[in-house]
């Protein structure tokens, strides 16, 4: 078995009087395809956002292939390969397609390797991705999903280890949510861990090797999907008694 | 073919030698004057649009940077008659600190609560200066030029200055647009928090951004007592320097060191023109209008334009 990539250990985060999140404690393993659920408000996104370094959090421990990264910087914690996309998508308006993967490239991907063919990277990324027609439009002459496309090609740009995807599915036609399906099958065969964040659960039970659920900012679950799927106190969770 | 880099040195040094032929042409005095303040705009605008233009802080407070440069100078002046060049340094300095100490509020504040923050930050500071006797007070303070400048006039030789310190901000300006500062400046701009999560060190480069426009800002400001040589607060406080320094690259175009040029150029111009023909008081009256019409017809400014019209 592969070993942990990233270990979330006893997090707690407030905002006032309201705990987001109780102790909530989670590992994903190295290559692994990691499915994180859980009804509106549950705090999926608050977890992520402690994650990634845009939320400080109050209590606990997050570590990354060992390391403490606790109060690590987000641009810090980007470069070490933890990447996320947005829920909605937030593209660079003023740059081109193109530009916008330049600055992952730039600042994420070669801070790790001196290498220094940003072009090259970015037309490679663009054409795995399905962009490549669009490289010198700006965001704003993209469709719903080309805009979820450049927020994952961007991702990629930062050359993750670990990446995670925010509801990158969310208001897709059902042949667009397997198409970004397909795409993060074949970006985990390459050898990237995703954790997924979606509501769709066809999507989110079809992808994931091993799923845990979030309600009320506490853990209440984790399994394979079949598992899930029987999980009474999950049900519970998103239907009511 | 030559490299871009030396390309560049050789136009800013152009710029300086036909600078110092102008003032060796000794033309009416009036003309070095009143490019003397057009010049003191070029470094102004172009000053603010490394915070406002590249990295989106729209700054209100340029009369505080502006002015702390030249009361820098004045204490200067009055405590050690410290020469020109001491003068300059010192002023930018004492305007970085101010900078990075803004670069600061950036953690908490954007948008248009930075820019009232800035806004706050003028007032507060000339209030002080009106209660420090020692660089005048609210009276203010006649400040006597050395004398013998090291060639012409005091005026022509602060014109040469002012032209040399143009050069200097506007080459920094272009250093930072086209190198990876600029490029990072631009994608916090367009949205921070995914400039963050892209390894943008945001906090790093915005206090970089305001550093270094603080600085230019003091040194636009530091031959000032010299130039005008009776400094009281609400010259050097004007608000007419914050309206400007937000106005010119807006009309100019903020995305490209050529526009505050263009613009502190052509409304500076303007400026003193009308101030000379029909009355003072048109200053902002002519920066009003025509911020306006920009704003509405070309939000992208003179640059915006020529491309779009270009692209057509």
């Amino acid at each position: 078995m592969a070993g942990t990539l990233l270990e979330v250990d006893g997090l707690t985060k407030r905002f006032g009087g309201f705990t987001a999140l109780h102790r909530v404690s989670l590992s994903v393993r190295a290559g692994e395809r990691f499915g994180l659920i859980g009804p509106n408000g549950s705090g999926k996104t608050t977890l992520i956002n402690c994650v990634s370094g845009a939320l400080a959090a109050d209590g606990g421990r997050i570590l990354f292939e060992g390391r403490d990264i606790t109060t690590l910087a987000a641009h810090r914690r980007t470069r070490l390969g933890i990447v996320r996309s947005f829920q909605i998508p937030k593209p660079f308006t003023s740059m081109t397609v193109r530009e916008n993967l330049g600055i992952p490239l730039e600042y994420a991907a070669h801070a790790r390797s001196p290498a220094g063919h940003a072009d090259a990277e970015a037309a490679e990324i663009l054409r795995t991705i399905g962009l490549e027609a669009k490289a010198h439009l700006r965001p704003a002459e993209l469709t719903q999903i080309e805009m979820r496309k450049l927020e994952l090609a961007r991702a990629m740009a930062a050359r993750p280890t670990l990446l995670i995807s925010d509801e990158a599915m969310a208001g897709l036609s059902s042949v667009e949510v397997d198409d970004i399906l397909a795409l993060l099958f074949r970006l985990n065969e390459q050898g990237i861990t995703i954790v997924m964040i979606e509501h769709i659960m066809r999507a989110v039970m079809r992808f994931s090797e091993r799923v845990v659920v979030l309600d009320a900012g506490e853990r209440i679950a984790e399994g394979t999907p079949a598992e899930i799927v029987r999980n009474p106190a999950v049900e519970k969770a998103y239907l009511g008694e | 073919m030559m490299a871009r880099p030396a390309r560049a040195l050789l136009v800013g040094l152009a710029v300086v030698g036909a600078g110092i032929v102008v003032a060796a042409l000794r033309v009416n005095q009036y003309v070095y004057f009143a490019g003397y303040v057009v010049l003191q705009y070029v470094v102004i605008a172009t000053a603010w649009n490394i915070l406002g233009g590249y990295a989106g802080y729209v700054n209100f407070g340029t009369p505080a940077f502006f002015a702390l440069g030249a009361y820098t100078a004045v204490f200067l002046i009055q405590s050690t008659r410290a020469p020109l060049p001491v003068l300059i340094l010192a002023g930018g300095l004492v305007s970085a600190l101010l900078g990075l100490g803004i670069g600061y509020l950036t953690l908490r504040l954007r948008g248009v609560f930075f820019s009232i923050a800035t806004l706050a930050l003028s007032i507060v500071l000339q209030t002080m200066i009106i209660n420090w006797e020692y660089v005048g007070g609210s009276r203010g303070l006649s400040v006597i030029r050395p004398s013998g400048p090291p060639f012409g006039s005091y005026v022509t030789f602060l014109f040469t200055v002012m032209v040399l310190l143009s050069v200097v901000a506007v080459t920094v300006a272009r250093f930072i647009e086209r190198s990876w500062i600029g490029r990072g400046l631009a994608a916090l701009r367009d949205n921070e928090e995914a400039a963050e999560c892209m390894g943008v060190p945001t906090l790093r480069l915005k206090l970089f951004a305001t550093t270094v426009s603080g600085f230019l800002l003091g040194v636009a400001g530091a031959p000032f007592p010299y130039y005008v040589t009776f400094v009281e607060p609400n010259s050097a406080f004007n608000l007419d320097y914050a309206v400007n320094a937000l106005a010119m690259p807006m009309i100019g175009g903020t995305t490209s060191w050529v526009g505050p040029v263009i613009g502190a150029v052509l409304l500076g111009t303007a400026q003193q023109l009308a101030t000379v023909t029909i009355s003072s008081e048109m200053n902002l009256f002519i920066v009003g209008v025509v911020l306006v019409a920009f704003v509405v017809l070309a939000p992208e400014g003179i640059l915006g334009l020529v491309r779009r019209l270009r692209g057509r």
